[in-house]
């Protein structure tokens, strides 16, 4: 086509976005015939060389403020209560959504899914399965963006944010990096490819593979010696990892937070920043010394070991509240383990 | 020929009576100068967007270039144009006439507000002279305090210094409507134009103070490395984009009640009407003043800010959106059995309700969270903050200037010429920006040197457009100078307006009134509709209208 008029819907939230747009549409449409309607006829018929009954009648000013007031008002209301009902939809994954990693970075998207496979600028995913992106940059902010699925969320570094979709049509769209970060800002794109669930799994065993991020994980925890405290035989006395993720964690200070992606990543960097109730500060941090990657890996593996899970469990199994929400949600969102 | 030959403000023409002059008129002669020569710069950088935007593979720019080119273009329209443009060029001209008073309560640090502007200007130009700053005009930290290559240090001063310009003038306007009322003009006598500008200064007072500490922390942190903003220093990026929109919402109010105001003189004097419910409209600018400090957080919807947060930005976004419908009907109403003449300011005014309108609908799907999620950070919102800011702030700028030109220059412009240009700024206007609306629900993302094929049909017709509104900025500025020597003499009140601008010759002798007005009803006194209008006395030019046939 010459010119499109209208955006691919590919994934779950996409017609919801769609149908508040049209409603959004049509109450627009009702206010500028409101106002220009007037404008014109008015323009016309009182044009000061027509003669016209100009004698003004008394009307009820407040009456007429009252409802030009209280109408707009209440339409306000409905379209912020249907708008803002689809967002915490979007900001609330499913707990078995298929988790994959993104990293961001000046000017590419790197990616990782639960298998290991790992790809640029591209995203591969099957349809009809919710899939969650766990995200994060290694410098400046991004913001990974697909027109067709109506989703978007800014890519921060030092931080986890996350979204979900559920892609529901085959075919190739549109990533786009939409937050301002560079000289190659308007490179910073790639595709989403939607495939059939068994195209996915074909195409997960083709090509080049890697180590699976849990597994990948369990290395790194020998090798830089978080095994020495945490587990086995301990020298030093430190809280044990097996279960921690998604449980709430008592803090010195009588608090309480919830064990997900960004307080493991936090307690690994700033260790000392929320010690355990009853445990001495004594971790060393880990700030620059693991790549976004290998933070990605660890935390897949401290996942694995989730309740309900063996040592060493090579599945990332279960998922929590993105970090923004996860403070305020009380624990009981917690899935169980697949 | 006029015969009143004394002395008008304009009679001086020393160097020295031009550059340290604290009359308020001056002084808002040469922020016209200083605005009008950033607003040529920032619009040279639109049209080279424009033009590499033809193409989707640019060519003409290359990225670094583009990068550039649209952080130029966005800090100057907003902090060396927009802010300044009404409340600095004409509410310093107006406020004072409006008011019945001599001159502003501080003149002197009327006329340092205008060298600290231009300061900040030059410091800016500097910065782009050295090289440039491809931040964008939001300065996103880490990008800007630790990534960015360029003069962002230099830049970020310019904005700080002018921004001292801001509060000086929303002290001075604040103090004026306050102190120098004329007897009998209480605040509900007061014309809205003058309740507005008194809204804008306190949001200047309020908020620039939040912009020039965060603008000092974006220096502290790239000169020294003190870790506030960049997470690898320790810092919070997220911190950044509440203090910039802290300020830059409420900023935002700032580049459109002045028009509001503008509108709302404009309106009743060629519908010949009293304004539909005062009361409503100056209470709608306050009010928009007021919320305007609570609704930040919408432009972080998906920045990681917690969804509940986002949810109470949303809901007070649209709270605001509702004073401004109130105005838009009132000014609607007004119209009605009025005795309408379609001069070209009247033509300016009813194109800022129209563009207004549009752009605050589009700004209620903005305010939609799940809709934000999809069209943020895409040319949807730039098409909607230019149908504000171009649409609304731009027109009302320039249907204030035609209006008060007579007042300014003592001379009319030509009616026809200025309808003309009233007429292609609109359809161009509507051409450039329009077609940004489907882009960005398309998905092409703003700030792209390079975009996808499928995009181009769109980006030719906004460039196509943007030639057309070129041409509507270009008339005027022929016939405005043409005027000065041609332009027929305005005499005291062109117009048969109300105020009290319009009781003192034009141009204004240099203390405004020979004796201090006394004023003993509203605004917009205009007789009822139902007798003959006005005429002006004899002796002066007729209304150049053809209505009165
Ligand atoms: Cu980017
Ligand atoms: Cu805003």
């Amino acid at each position: 086509m010459l010119f499109p008029i209208w955006p691919d819907e590919a994934a779950s939230g996409a017609q919801e976005v769609d149908q508040i747009v049209i409603g959004l549409v049509l109450m627009s449409l009702f206010f500028i015939i409101v106002v220009a309607g007037p404008i014109l006829y008015f323009g016309f018929k009182y044009r000061r060389s027509r003669p016209a009954n100009r004698v003004i009648s008394h009307h009820n000013t407040w009456a007429i403020e009252i409802t030009w007031t209280l109408v707009p008002l209440i339409i306000a209301v409905c379209f912020f209560v249907v708008a803002a009902s689809v967002y915490f939809r979007q900001r609330h994954p499913p707990a078995d959504a298929m988790e994959i990693h993104v990293i961001g970075k000046q000017w590419m998207w790197k990616i990782q899914h639960p298998q290991g496979k790992r790809e640029i600028n591209e995203l591969h995913v099957p349809v009809g399965v919710p899939i969650k992106l766990l995200m994060t940059s290694q410098d400046v902010i991004h913001s990974f963006y697909i027109p067709a699925f109506r989703i978007k969320q800014d890519v921060l570094p030092g931080r986890y944010t996350s979204m979900w979709f559920v892609p529901q049509k085959t075919g190739e769209y549109h990533l786009f990096c939409t937050q301002y970060c560079g000289e190659g800002h308007a490179r910073m794109t790639g595709k989403a490819i939607v495939l059939s669930k068994a195209d996915y799994q074909k195409w997960l065993t083709s090509g080049e593979q890697s180590e699976n991020p849990a597994k990948a994980g369990a290395e790194l925890f020998r090798q830089y010696g978080c095994s020495g405290c945490h587990a086995g035989s301990r020298v030093v006395r430190a809280p044990s990892l097996v279960g921690l993720y998604g449980s709430v964690v008592p803090l010195e200070g009588n608090k309480t937070t919830i064990a997900d992606d960004q307080y493991l990543r936090d307690s690994i960097l700033l260790p000392n920043s929320q010690v355990v109730a009853g445990y001495e500060p004594v971790m060393p941090s880990y700030q620059g010394k693991l790549s976004e990657d290998a933070l990605f890996s660890l935390i897949a593996y401290l996942k694995s070991l989730g309740p309900g899970a063996e040592e060493g469990g090579t599945q990332p199994l279960k998922y929590s509240n993105d970090m923004g929400a996860a403070q305020l949600l009380p624990s009981g969102s917690k899935g169980s383990a697949k | 020929m006029n015969t009143d030959q004394k002395a008008d403000y304009l009679a001086e023409h020393t160097l020295r009576s031009c550059l340290l002059t604290t009359d308020h008129k001056r002084i808002g002669l040469l922020y016209l100068f200083s605005i009008l020569f950033f607003f040529a710069i920032a619009a040279v950088a639109a049209a080279l967007i424009r033009l590499q935007l033809i193409s989707p593979t640019g060519g003409l720019l290359t990225t670094e270039t583009y990068n550039r080119l649209f952080t130029l273009h966005g800090v100057f329209m907003v902090w060396f144009f927009l802010i300044p443009s009404i409340p600095s060029v004409l509410g310093n001209f107006i406020l004072p006439l409006m008011l019945g008073a001599r001159d502003l309560a501080f003149p002197k640090l009327n006329l340092l507000s205008w060298y600290l502007f231009n300061a900040g200007g030059l410091l800016a130009l500097w910065a782009i002279v050295g090289g440039g700053v491809d931040t964008g005009w939001t300065f996103y930290a880490p990008y800007s305090t630790t990534y960015a290559n360029g003069q962002v240090v230099t830049m970020v001063a310019g904005i700080f210094v002018a921004g001292f310009s801001s509060i000086l003038t929303g002290l001075n306007f604040i103090v004026t409507t306050h102190q120098m009322r004329a007897p009998g003009l209480t605040w509900f006598r007061l014309p809205i134009f003058v309740w507005s500008l008194y809204a804008t200064s306190l949001i200047l007072v309020l908020a620039t103070p939040v912009l020039a500490m965060l603008l000092m922390l974006v220096g502290i942190e790239r000169i020294w490395g003190v870790g506030i903003f960049d997470p690898s220093l320790g810092g919070d990026p997220v911190l950044f984009q509440h203090l910039f929109w802290f300020y830059s919402h409420p900023a935002v109010y700032v580049m459109i009640l002045p028009g509001m105001g503008v509108v709302s003189e404009l309106i009743p004097c060629f519908a010949r009407k009293r304004l539909f419910g005062y009361p409503f409209v100056a209470g709608a600018s306050v009010a928009i003043a007021v919320f305007g400090f609570l609704v930040w957080g919408h432009h972080m919807f998906v920045s990681s800010q917690s969804p509940y947060a986002g949810m109470v930005f949303s809901f007070l976004s649209y709270m605001v959106a509702i004073p401004s419908a109130i105005k838009v009907f009132n000014w609607t109403a007004t119209l009605y059995k009025g005795s309408i003449a379609l001069d070209t300011p009247m033509l300016y005014a009813l194109g800022f309700i129209g563009l207004f309108t549009a752009g605050g609908l589009t700004g209620l799907f903005l305010a939609a969270l799940a809709v934000d999620v999809h069209v943020t950070h895409t040319y949807f919102v730039v098409a909607h903050f230019h149908y504000i800011m171009v649409g609304g702030m731009v027109l009302a700028f320039m249907g204030g200037l035609h209006y008060w030109w007579p007042k300014i220059t003592g001379r009319m412009y030509p009616e026809q010429l200025g309808r003309l240009a009233a007429l292609v700024t609109f359809i161009g206007f509507n051409l450039t920006f329009f077609p940004q609306f489907i882009l960005g629900y398309l998905g092409m993302p703003r700030r792209y040197a390079l975009y996808p094929p499928e995009f181009q049909f769109y980006h030719i017709l906004s460039t196509a457009g943007a030639s057309i509104l070129g041409v509507g900025y270009a008339l005027p500025v022929f016939y405005f100078l043409w005027s000065l020597k041609h332009g027929l003499r305005a005499g005291p009140n062109p117009w048969c307006a109300t105020g009290l601008e319009w009781q003192t010759p034009s141009p204004p002798p240099p203390y405004n009134f020979e004796t201090t007005p006394i004023v003993d009803s509203g605004p917009y006194n205009y007789p009822q509709p139902a007798s003959p209008p006005p005429t002006p006395p004899p002796g002066e030019a007729p209304r150049m209208t053809n209505t009165e046939s």
